[in-house]
């Protein structure tokens, strides 16, 4: 199992601006910094980090791509409890830790290039068109079951619309998946599709748990730990951690520059 | 023509609440009170009834400051700013209500005990249906020799556990609605606390078992209580409208704060167009929100006609406003604003209440489609 020990502290939407240090002395890298919103550090056998390995050079071109076994000695891991009450990412924390020289993947300084190639995958999953899908299931199942105005949600006019057009914001992304997967069969580059996948799909699914929220009126807020609660309070919880995926795998600000930068060649904002 | 703004004395008071909720609510006391069993913070609400608020719209010969709804929507948006705890307005929807319909023994049975804190109230009307209309109302009321027994299950009472008296809708005779006083310690009432993601305030639920009241239980006349909970379901939506403008109001400058502070590609991430818009974008829903709160809470004393259909339209629009404000703050904060330790997750939560207490945007929209007769 592994972790992506990608943010830190200072940097999060300017990842390029990290300060994990790795010294290359003998044929060991020495890592010290810190990494953070790292997702299942507490459980991962292994982490794939940017480090900064050229404090020197520009802030993209100082960087490497490392292999990290979580059992080294030095790195200490922190649970950080996000607002739906669970721990799903961490702190990390490196001190003197030892990794050795072939743990790096492509060449010394050349990890940005490798990180763009995980991070669309990334985008591309948290994108994931199945699980949207899934959860817009459970919605229709969700307003056929609850009664709203004496009937069922699902016979609603306000809620049909409502659901209607998220089946269409659903099904549109899903057969964009099927597109996008016969380009790459077919070998073509997938530009900027990651990006537009993560910045519509993560913000659809947000507006998923929003509606199930307005269907279940008094009951939305109700806990998981309330014998009232809905599909086992799953629906709040939802509408929270939908939030913070819009967030994480950069947030829609960055995904919007880089549409606009990378996908149609847009002049960059001035930035340092 | 009604002067559009608030007083020097407005004014004055809406500093005050903030300057003593500032000092005295501060996040670690929300968070701290959200683990007391019955979610009330005492002490915080002693303070309060020393300063009047208990009594805000209470008579000066009753004890109170004699002051106006618009004045009550005040300290409601100060303690939304301030995400406060307990049942301040659910105690306030029943002294309202013995105000408007008490009879002069129940007037002087509770409103010194409401207006000094001693007691906490909760108005009682939801069921297990969630409909916020008479036909949601199935608890039942049956006569006796010397007063009523009351039968049903009332949900989402908001106040509860931590009130002590609440009102509660019933059928009485034909089917009409009526209104008692229960106290939550008379035998047959069991409340119980509900689970909801909302830190900062308590839900519950009360049954009523075969419960025993005298005829003075009754507030108003038999069979009159919906038009007076009608009101007092008005006077909810613009309480919690005036909450909400105050949650959105700190959560924007929360965001504007951390945007100034926060650093990445070497300078702050407010000068970025993006955050900038975004925030722009808060301002010109929250800052006209403003308006609908002030005049829903004039209209309540000086434009009766009009009071249903501008606290539809606060509660509809504030709703909205807060639950967008609050995801947009937590966007500008980015992955901190998303964690338990931030502060943020007060509001947001706090948000997920009040966009459905009191009907949500759907059922007000639809009501003022209903009195604006289209």
């Amino acid at each position: 199992m592994w972790c992506q020990g990608y943010s830190e502290p200072g940097a999060g939407s300017d990842l390029a601006s990290l300060r994990t240090r790795a010294e290359l002395i003998g044929d060991e890298f020495v890592v010290n910094g810190q990494k953070v919103w790292t997702s299942n550090a507490q459980f991962a056998h292994w982490m794939f980090c940017l480090v900064r390995t050229d404090p020197t050079a520009a802030k993209h071109a100082g960087i490497s791509y490392l292999l990290i076994d979580m059992k080294t000695p030095g790195i200490t891991v922190r649970p950080l409890v996000q607002m739906t009450g669970d721990a799903g990412f961490n702190e990390v924390f490196f001190e003197d830790v030892r990794v050795p020289r072939r743990n790096l993947v492509g060449e010394l300084n050349n990890g940005w290039q490798v990180a763009n190639a995980t991070l669309a995958h990334e985008r591309n999953m948290l994108g994931s068109t199945i699980r949207t899908q899934q959860t817009f299931d459970r919605l229709l199942r969700l307003a056929r079951l609850q009664r709203r105005n004496g009937g069922p949600a699902s016979r609603d006019p306000v809620i049909r619309q409502r659901l209607a057009d998220l089946a269409i914001r659903v099904e549109t992304m899903k057969l964009e998946a099927y597109r996008q997967l016969t380009d790459a069969l077919r070998g073509r580059p997938p530009g900027i599709a990651a990006s537009v996948n993560k910045l519509v799909t993560t913000e659809l699914n947000h507006d998923l748990a929003r509606a199930a929220l307005e269907i279940l009126g008094s009951y939305g807020p109700l806990d998981r730990r309330s014998a009232r609660a809905r599909d086992r309070g799953a629906w709040p919880l939802d509408f929270m951690f939908s939030l913070g995926l819009i967030i994480g795998g950069g947030t829609s600000q960055i995904q919007k520059n880089i549409i606009a930068e990378r996908g149609l060649g847009m002049p960059k904002e001035v930035k340092r | 023509m009604m002067d559009f703004g608030l007083s020097e004395e407005q004014e004055a008071l809406q500093r005050a609440a903030r300057e003593f909720l500032a000092r005295e609510c501060p996040p670690a006391l929300v968070r701290e009170t959200a683990k007391v069993p019955d979610g009330v913070p005492r002490a915080l609400y002693t303070k309060m009834a020393e300063l009047g608020w208990m009594g805000i719209v209470v008579p000066e010969a009753e004890g109170g400051l004699g002051l106006g709804t618009l004045e009550l929507a005040l300290v409601c948006e100060e303690l939304g700013r301030a995400a406060a705890p307990g049942p301040f307005l659910s105690t306030q929807l029943v002294t309202v209500a013995l105000l408007r319909a008490g009879s002069k023994a129940q007037r002087r049975q509770w409103l010194p005990r409401l207006v000094s804190g001693e007691s906490l109230a909760a108005l009682a009307y939801l069921e297990e249906s969630d409909r916020h209309d008479p036909s949601g109302i199935g608890c039942a009321a049956r006569r006796t020799r010397d007063g009523w027994r009351l039968d049903g299950t009332k949900l989402f009472v908001l106040g509860v556990p931590g009130a002590d008296l609440l009102l509660v809708a019933a059928r009485t005779g034909r089917g009409r609605v009526s209104l008692f006083l229960v106290e939550s310690a008379a035998p047959g009432v069991r409340v119980r606390p509900e689970e909801t993601v909302d830190l900062t305030r308590r839900v519950g639920e009360v049954r009523l078992r075969d419960v025993a009241v005298d005829r003075s239980a009754l507030v108003g006349r038999e069979g009159g209580g919906w038009p007076l909970l009608e009101r007092l379901l008005d006077l909810g939506a613009v309480g919690i409208a005036a909450d909400s403008f105050g949650g959105a109001a700190r959560s924007l400058e929360m965001a504007v704060e951390y945007s100034r502070v926060r650093q990445q590609f070497g300078r702050p991430i407010g000068s970025f167009q993006a955050i900038k818009h975004m925030a722009a974008e808060m301002v010109a829903e929250v800052e006209p929100a403003r308006s609908l709160v002030w005049y829903a809470a004039y209209a309540i004393d000086h434009r009766p006609r009009e009071s249903a259909r501008a606290a539809a339209i606060a509660k509809a629009r504030l709703g909205d406003v807060f639950g967008r404000t609050v995801n947009r703050a937590v966007q500008m904060h980015g992955g901190i604003g998303f964690t338990w330790e931030h502060d943020l997750q007060l509001w947001i939560k706090r948000a997920c209440w009040n966009e459905v207490a009191f009907g949500d945007s759907t059922f007000q929209r639809e009501r003022l489609a209903a009195i604006d007769g289209y």
